[in-house]
């Protein structure tokens, strides 16, 4: 009996609607413990798709009848060999089309809201990996913040929209992924502006986005406001949108705090954390409604799938942002870090223009969760 | 190092060389030691761990302009 595959974003939606569900994960031990699909009623198996050669029959017990199940791998070939075996064992079961490899690069696109005269904010959640983007679209004009290196999504859903690209920005030098803005700002023509502190040595030419800076996108009021927010990188930057949406980048996520190290700099850049958290976004009005660049986990999705707070909110619930005592503080985002993301240092050059990997190598460089967070 | 037999899996994606391991594996004598060739990058991984649970000793692995050699001694 032949099997079925079942698509990144087939699988997105049974993240967001929280449906129960079966993954069998084929990959070795060790790939797994690192990074796996999460989701909040998901159940899991890990065997190793190498000690199941000789049959399935002594895992069957293990693999439930009453739910859905998804038989995940790296790259797709051996949840195809392992689904077949069960399917022969009478089970129906279903493989991941494109494996990890395409849940690190699927992108849901998200609206998370209105803006003034007509115009959309959309979420690009890239579910593996915990990245996230956004489009601001006004009066047939669009802008993007932080996209990732799958640029085609963009410019296929500018597209459709009947938008054209005419501003990317990052909001600070990524760690964790590859950028896509280069790129895009090539094949649209847009302006792609970079935080200078940030672009230091970066190869290419781009637009210094300062502290200030107002940007329109379409011919309506929507305009994006930079705020200089330094501490994750000295030169992050913040965007007030449409003033009713703070981009907060990699500075403050929903339920942690961006961390200071991934640049070498912890210890110098804690002030500069603590001065963005503690003063410039307290200067903020509560009711800005806070869209970061990561999520940590899944109970972090609203229900439509968002990733988004009032920043009132996040003043009383986010731990990061109620450490009174600065030593403390101090502790969090230097000491017991979690490990850093695969591969941080070349991605960071990859950004800055000075080296040109292939496609490959940049799927591969970009393996695993984030990891750009303290909690 | 010298081996008793040579496995070419080079061009085969997961799981294939590691299918055909087994295989040749299975061809040859306790002591003996197989060759393996792949480009498969998950290949290195997945041989190791599965050298160790086979109870199979992985003797030498490097690599050369994107080609993986693997010498295995069967357990």
């Amino acid at each position: 009996m032949p099997v079925n595959p079942m698509t990144a974003k087939e699988v997105t939606k049974k993240v967001i609607n929280k449906e129960a569900f079966f993954i069998l994960d084929v990959r070795n031990e060790g790939d797994f413990k690192d990074w796996k699909i999460e989701g909040e009623n998901f159940d899991y198996l890990n065997i190793p798709y190498f000690e199941l050669l000789d049959g399935v029959e002594e895992i069957l017990e293990q693999i439930p009848t009453d739910k859905e199940v998804l038989v995940v791998c790296a790259k797709e070939g051996s949840s195809v060999m392992v689904a077949e075996m069960l399917s022969e064992a009478g089970r129906t079961v279903t493989y991941l089309e494109g494996g990890m490899k395409s849940w690190s690069e699927y992108l849901e696109p998200i609206k998370v809201g209105d803006l003034t005269d007509g115009g959309e904010l959309y979420q690009f959640v890239r579910i593996g990996k915990g990245c996230l983007s956004y489009m601001v679209v006004s009066n047939g004009e669009a802008a993007i913040i932080d996209s990732t290196r799958m640029t085609d999504v963009y410019l296929d859903f500018a597209k459709n929209i009947g938008a054209s690209i005419t501003h990317v920005f990052d909001t600070h030098l990524h760690a964790d992924h590859i950028s896509g803005g280069r790129k895009i700002a090539e094949a649209t023509g847009a302006t792609y502006w970079l935080p200078p502190k940030d672009a230091t040595e970066v190869t290419f030419e781009y637009q210094a986005l300062e502290n200030g800076n107002d940007v329109q996108i379409g011919n309506t009021k929507i305009n994006i406001h930079a705020i200089y927010s330094p501490g994750h990188t000295i030169g992050s930057t913040s965007f007030v949108i449409d003033e009713k949406y703070l981009l907060s980048g990699d500075i403050l996520f929903i339920d942690s705090i961006g961390r200071p190290d991934l640049a070498g700099m912890a210890e110098d850049w804690v002030g500069d954390l603590r001065e963005s958290l503690y003063k410039r976004y307290k200067e903020l009005s509560a009711e800005l409604v806070v869209l970061p660049a990561h999520f940590m986990i899944i109970e972090e999705l609203n229900k439509d799938g968002s990733i988004s707070k009032k920043l009132g909110t996040l003043f009383d619930e986010n731990h990061g942002l109620n450490i009174e005592d600065e030593d403390e503080f101090r502790k969090l985002v230097t000491e017991n870090l979690p490990p850093q993301p695969n591969a941080y240092q070349e991605i960071r050059e990859t950004n800055m223009g000075k080296i040109s990997p292939d496609n490959d190598k940049q799927r591969e460089m970009e393996i695993g969760p984030n990891r750009c967070a303290v909690r | 190092m010298k081996s008793d037999k040579v496995l070419d899996a080079k061009g085969l994606a997961c799981p294939m060389p590691i299918v055909k391991t087994k295989k040749a594996i299975n061809e040859l004598e306790s002591g003996q030691i197989l060759e393996i060739l792949a480009t498969d990058k998950g290949a290195k991984n997945d041989l190791t761990a599965w050298a160790k649970s086979g109870g199979h000793e992985l003797m030498d692995s490097s690599e050369e302009n994107g080609v993986y050699t693997f010498f295995i001694k069967k357990g």
